[in-house]
Parts: structure tokens; C-alpha cells; sequence
């Protein structure tokens, strides 16, 4: 077979400069699509807080946990993730409106996903993860745990509703639960 | 020639023996998720089987085989005697010794923390001590391919080291820059805290010191799966290897691009800014260069075999190449499973495309169909190809060899597709069971029974696999001779090699550079923010 060195190295060479440009190419999506489209990962900023005084002070205390609208108008969910339920257990949002989820954890390593949605993030106690999402459809979903937690690691599912934003109806302290409804 | 074959046969059997056990656990956990009831179902037991199952895999079925097979390539590529056979044993045993206490412990359900360790669960420190010792058994072997190649090469100067040997070397020089972030985080981290010494641990600092091992572990469990792909394939094929100096390019870019880019494992987590995220990124892309480098000189090589054997036209060389051998026929399955693993990772490294699929069945599936099906598939393609040097005799059945491998790639493809696209669809991942009663699950259940059955074909394709390597040690009938082991030459041999595709010290300082660059700052943050520690959680005693 008349196979000649030159030739060897030649459709090596070309080979190589293709592959190099194709992936130049995905790089470039990437990264288009991290940064000019903000399709990007969870928690920018890094947050720290502690896991063992979470419960008795700052944002994650349980009357401030689940969704709230602040004064300015943002609407903020915020979960705790324990071993083996998320506090609270179901969260209430509205339709298309930008949430932002915030979470941690005050024991192990845990991590939640809304299913049908791209919100994913894990929940590492020390941290604060946070996800901004906007939701299309109404109905309810499932957000289970989706990190090894302990043994009962399975029965770790919450719920998120999604609701037209009629019905999203704050109390007087910007609160909006489930059992409202 | 006194030889090492014994060593060589003692290690590949603890590697497949440990895989016999840990795949059947498999078939089990796929049982007790699916909608079908399954014997012994509860939540620990599904658990300690993940644990088990992982661990015998990923550390104990990869690295004995690799030291293996390693110094089988030791001796029979560089033609000498491996130096310093007694310290073989040595890592043998005191990996022996580790993986009884990872199993003893494991089973007693005192490390129930899967095969990845998740800090601050805590296991009995005797766990992390088996793995360590598992460890520190491979980093034996890591010495022994590095004096075998620096030997052979004073005995040899100004030749080329040969290609399979290079490679191996290249994986034992990757393995002990891999083995850096998992020992860090063991030995300064986890022990200590599981020997109660202190109360509570970095989470974030633990998960990065793993990342580091992460990406770079896959690489180690592939390399001789590439090995195969060079110097085995185009010599079963009946032709030569296209080019040797870009099969060395390849192991080297392995070795350098395989490293710095662990957090791509990391993207969902909060310890670390988007913008290391993106830098390791852009690092994990030129991680796909070398493989597909590998799928053109390989093709290339296999062309060869198929024009040589009379094989015409754009693909008509394909149809002439002798898929009877059982090397042949598993290149061409992998490098079919390649196709889809490779895609599915490509996803997974995505950064923000990763929210679409981060721990959900996709992963599982990912890396079954990538190091289950790919990499696997050539452990046993390597088995066939050097059982008969290793025991004298040739095969009872070549066609039972072929079914074997059939069996195992169109298995794996029945297990992982239902599995991708359940993934694909939310299902999360490390869960005993799920609730079919939820409209929303309740869809699952036949793709469930469907990657079962999957499952259930690889366990069949196992069991022939190890009945195939006990016939050649049943003297069931004369052994014709056994040709010498011959790798594949070069299409074009003679050209001098620069020294440096001849030797690690100029990559090492690259991959110091690299890894300095990639990993100072998410380390040493941990010490500038100084996040608050969480208060270990021992599994192995009632709380
Ligand atoms: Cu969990
Ligand atoms: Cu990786």
C-alpha cells in the first residue's frame, strides 16, 4: 500500500488543525452562551454561613424560610436542606416572574433540583448556594434531594408549585406558603 | 527468562474477581429501583451495595488491573526481566490487605458513605485506611514502571522506549500526580476527623482536594484501553500503527490536559466563583483533542489493515478487516460506545448546559457507557490477547469470546440509553427507591425494566467472560505454542524521536505549571475565607 511518510504526516497534520478548531468552536459557545446569555452555574458570589447557627439567626431562621417579596419587589424562596426533608417542605412561586433561590444546609452535603427545570445546584453547609430562575409553567413540581445525604436520602422530595401570578397573593410580611391555599 | 506472569495473573484475577462480585451488586440496585419488588430491599442494604459496588469498580477492579497489566507490558515490550519483582508483591499484598478492610468494613455497614467519601459523613477510619493502603500499594507499581523504563533506556541510549511501555509509564506518572488530591484530602482531612481527632471539616476545601482526582482517575482507568487501541488493535488487525509519534502525543496531552480541569466536577457547587469554573472549563475542551487524535490514528492504522487485507473503495476496507479476532471486534465496539460517551460528556462539561443534567441518571449513565462500555470492553479485549502468553495456552473458543463481547456492548447500550434519557428527564441520581405511585415518576417504570434487562445481560456477559479465562488454566487439552507477544510497529519506523516524547521530566514541569495555575487559588481560598467548618456526622455508630 503506497502509504509515503509525507502523506502520513500531512493528513495528520490536517486532522489535528480540524480537531483543534472544533473544539475552539464549542469553547466558544460556551462561553457565549455563560456569558452573554447567562446560561451560566450557580452561587457567582461566594457566600459563607454557618451550619450550626443557621436555625437561631440571619436569613435562614424557619419564619423566614419559603417564598417572601421584599420591599423592592424580589421575589426570594428560601430553603433549608436537612437530613431528610427541606424546610419547608413545598414552596409556593409565581409565573413568570424572576425568583431567586436560595439555600443551605445545617448538616451534611446535600443538593436539590426543580425537575423539568435547569435549577440545580448543591447545597454544601459552610455556603450559600443561589439560583435565579424564571418559571414558564404553572403546576406542581417535584424538587428532590439529589446528593447522598444518610440513609434516608430517598425520602428527601419537596414540591414546588408554580402559580399564575394572580394567584400569587403575598401576606402583609411579603410571605406566600402552600398551606394558603 | 524467570517472569513475572504469576504477579501478573495474581492481580488481573483480584481486579476480575472484585468485578464478578461488585456487577452483580449492580443488577441488584437496578432491581430495587425499579418498579419490580426485589429480594433484601432497604435502604441500607441498597446503600452498602452502592458503596461496595462503586468502591470494587472504580479502585479496586481499575487499579489491579492496570499495575497488571503494566508489568505484563514491563517485560514484554522492553523484553527484559521486571526489576525488583519482590516489591511487586509487596504493593500486591498490601493492596490485598486494603481491600479486605474496605469489604469487611463496607459490608458491616460502617462506611456507608459511597465509593466518593462525602465529608462530613464520617466512616470508620479503617475504611479510608484500607483505600489508602490500596493506594499506596499502586504508587509501588508507580516506582516500578518508572525504574523499569529509566533502566531499559540506560541499556538502550538513543532508542526509542516501546510504545506500550512509554504509554504505561505515561499512566503511572498521571496516577501519582492524581493520587496528590485524594491522599490531601484522607490524610489531612477525613482520617482525622474519623479518628475523632478533630470535631468538624472544611466541606468545601474536601470536595475541591477530590476534584483534583477526579477527572484524572477516568484517565487512568482509560489508558490501557488506549494502549490496546495502538499497539494491539492494528497488529490484530493485520497492519501497522499509522504513526507512533502521534500516539505519544496523545498519551502526553492525556497527561497534561487530563489534570488541571477537576472542577468541571464543581460547577454546581458554592465554594467556588464562575470565574475558576470557567478557566478549568476552557481546559476540560482541549481534554476531547487527544481523544479524537486517537480516533483518527487508529482508524488509520485499522485502513491499513483493511487495504492490506484487500479491502477496496472509500469503506470497503472496513468489511476486510478480520472482525473474528476478538481484539478487533472490541476496538470497533468501543469505539462505538465512544461515540455516545464521548457526546454525553460534552454535555456534562458545558458548563451551564451541566444544570440540565447534574446528578441526574445522566451522569450514571454517562460514565457506565464511557468506562463500563469503552474502557471495560478493551480490559477484557487485553485478557484474551494476553491469557495465552500468561498461561501457555491458546483459547478453547474464539466465537464464545466474540458472544462475550456482543453480549457486553449491546448490554450496555440497553442498560444506559433508557438510563441517559430518564436522566435527561429529572430522574435524580443515588436513591433506594423511588415512588411509582407519583404521577409524575409513574412514567418511569418501563424505561426502568428496560435498562434492568440491560443490566441482566451484562451479568450473563460477565459470567461468560470469567468462564472464558478459566478455560485456558483448565488443561482441557494440549496447549499449541504460544507466538511471543508483539505489539504493532510503525508504519514508518526509523525516525528519530525528539528525547522529549521520550521521557516525562519536561511534561512533569508542564503539569506542575498547569496545576499550580489551575489549583493554588480554589485551594488556598479556603484558607482566605475561612468558611465555617461543619460538625462531622459519623454512619458508622447510632447517633
Ligand atoms: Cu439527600
Ligand atoms: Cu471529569
Amino acid at each position: 500500500m503506497a502509504v509515503d511518510e509525507i502523506s502520513t504526516v500531512r493528513s495528520e497534520r490536517i486532522w489535528t488543525y480540524a480537531m483543534v478548531a472544533v473544539a475552539a468552536v464549542m469553547l466558544v459557545a460556551i462561553v457565549h452562551a455563560g456569558i452573554a446569555q447567562h446560561f451560566g452555574t450557580p452561587s457567582n458570589s461566594i457566600e459563607t454561613v454557618d451550619p450550626n447557627t443557621l436555625h437561631l439567626a440571619g436569613e435562614f431562621v424557619s419564619e423566614n424560610l419559603g417564598t417572601r417579596v421584599g420591599l423592592d419587589g424580589k421575589i426570594t424562596t428560601r430553603v433549608v436542606t436537612t437530613q431528610f426533608a427541606f424546610a419547608p417542605d413545598c414552596v409556593v412561586v409565581p409565573q413568570h416572574m424572576q425568583v431567586t433561590l436560595r439555600a443551605a444546609s445545617p448538616d451534611v452535603l446535600h443538593g436539590l433540583m426543580i425537575m423539568g427545570t435547569n435549577v440545580n445546584t448543591m447545597v454544601v453547609p459552610g455556603y450559600v448556594s443561589q439560583v435565579h430562575t424564571v418559571f414558564d409553567k404553572t403546576g406542581e413540581m417535584l424538587m428532590p434531594c439529589h446528593e447522598f445525604c444518610g440513609l434516608g436520602h430517598s425520602q428527601m422530595v419537596a414540591r414546588v408549585r408554580v402559580v399564575p401570578l394572580e394567584d400569587f397573593q403575598p401576606d402583609e410580611q411579603g410571605r406566600v406558603s402552600c398551606a394558603d391555599r | 527468562m524467570p517472569t513475572a506472569n504469576r504477579l501478573v495473573l495474581a492481580h488481573i484475577w483480584t481486579a476480575f474477581a472484585a468485578f464478578g462480585v461488585a456487577i452483580v451488586l449492580g443488577l441488584w440496585q437496578m432491581w430495587v429501583r425499579s418498579p419490580l419488588a426485589a429480594p433484601l430491599s432497604s435502604a441500607e442494604n441498597y446503600f452498602i451495595s452502592v458503596t461496595a459496588h462503586g468502591s470494587a469498580m472504580a479502585y479496586v477492579l481499575t487499579t489491579f488491573f492496570i499495575m497488571g497489566f503494566g508489568y505484563f507490558v514491563a517485560e514484554s515490550a522492553l523484553k527484559t526481566p521486571l526489576p525488583y519483582r519482590g516489591l511487586g508483591w509487596f504493593g500486591f499484598i498490601l493492596g490485598i490487605l486494603g481491600t479486605v478492610l474496605v469489604v469487611a468494613t463496607v459490608l458491616t455497614g460502617k462506611a456507608t458513605v459511597m465509593f466518593t467519601f462525602y465529608p462530613p459523613l464520617t466512616a470508620t477510619p479503617w475504611f479510608y485506611l484500607g483505600l489508602v493502603m490500596v493506594v499506596v500499594g499502586s504508587w509501588v507499581w508507580c516506582a516500578l514502571m518508572l525504574v523499569a523504563m529509566a533502566r531499559w533506556k540506560k541499556t538502550h541510549p538513543g532508542q526509542a522506549v516501546p510504545l506500550a511501555m512509554y504509554a504505561t509509564t505515561a499512566n503511572a506518572v498521571l496516577w501519582l500526580w492524581t493520587t496528590i488530591g485524594v491522599a490531601a484530602e484522607l490524610l489531612l482531612v477525613v482520617i482525622p476527623a474519623a479518628f475523632g481527632w478533630t470535631r468538624a471539616v472544611d466541606v468545601g476545601l474536601t470536595r475541591t482536594l477530590f476534584s483534583w482526582t477526579l477527572h484524572a482517575i477516568v484517565y487512568f482507568w482509560l489508558i490501557p484501553a488506549y494502549i490496546a487501541f495502538y499497539t494491539m488493535a492494528p497488529q490484530a488487525a493485520g497492519g501497522r500503527l499509522f504513526s507512533d509519534t502521534m500516539a505519544r502525543i496523545s498519551f502526553i496531552l492525556f497527561l497534561l490536559c487530563g489534570l488541571p480541569v477537576g472542577l468541571h466536577h464543581l460547577f454546581m457547587d458554592p465554594e467556588h466563583s464562575s470565574g475558576f469554573k470557567m478557566v478549568q472549563m476552557m481546559l476540560t475542551v482541549l481534554v476531547a483533542v487527544p481523544t479524537l487524535l486517537t480516533v483518527f490514528t487508529v482508524t488509520a492504522s485499522l485502513e491499513t489493515a483493511g487495504r492490506l487485507n484487500g479491502g477496496r473503495g472509500l469503506l470497503g476496507w472496513v468489511a476486510a478487516l478480520p472482525w473474528k479476532r476478538p481484539m478487533v471486534l472490541a476496538t470497533g465496539l468501543s469505539f462505538f460506545m465512544l461515540w455516545f460517551g464521548g457526546f454525553g460528556g460534552l454535555i456534562n462539561m458545558s458548563y451551564g448546559m451541566n444544570a440540565m443534567v447534574h446528578n441526574t441518571s445522566w451522569v450514571t449513565a454517562h460514565f457506565h457507557m464511557i468506562f463500563g462500555g469503552s474502557v471495560v470492553i478493551m480490559y477484557f479485549a487485553i485478557a484474551y490477547e494476553i491469557w495465552p502468553q500468561l498461561t501457555g495456552r491458546s483459547p478453547t473458543s474464539l466465537a464464545l469470546q466474540r458472544a462475550q463481547l456482543w453480549l457486553w456492548a449491546v448490554g450496555m447500550m440497553v442498560l444506559s440509553l433508557p438510563w441517559h434519557w430518564l436522566g435527561l428527564q429529572g430522574q435524580w441520581r443515588r436513591v433506594a427507591h423511588f415512588d411509582y405511585s407519583d404521577p409524575a415518576i409513574a412514567w418511569w417504570a418501563p424505561w426502568m425494566i428496560a435498562s434492568l434487562i440491560g443490566g441482566a445481560m451484562l451479568v450473563v456477559s460477565a459470567a461468560m467472560f470469567i468462564g472464558n479465562l478459566i478455560t485456558f488454566h483448565l488443561k482441557l487439552q494440549a496447549a499449541p505454542p504460544v507466538r511471543p507477544m508483539h505489539y504493532a510497529v510503525a508504519l514508518h519506523p526509523g525516525a528519530r524521536l525528539p528525547s522529549a516524547l521520550n521521557g516525562f521530566t519536561l511534561w512533569n514541569v508542564f503539569v506542575l505549571i498547569l496545576m499550580a495555575a489551575a489549583y493554588t487559588y480554589p485551594i488556598v481560598q479556603s484558607f482566605i475565607i475561612n468558611p465555617p467548618h461543619a460538625v462531622v456526622h459519623r454512619v458508622d455508630r447510632a447517633q
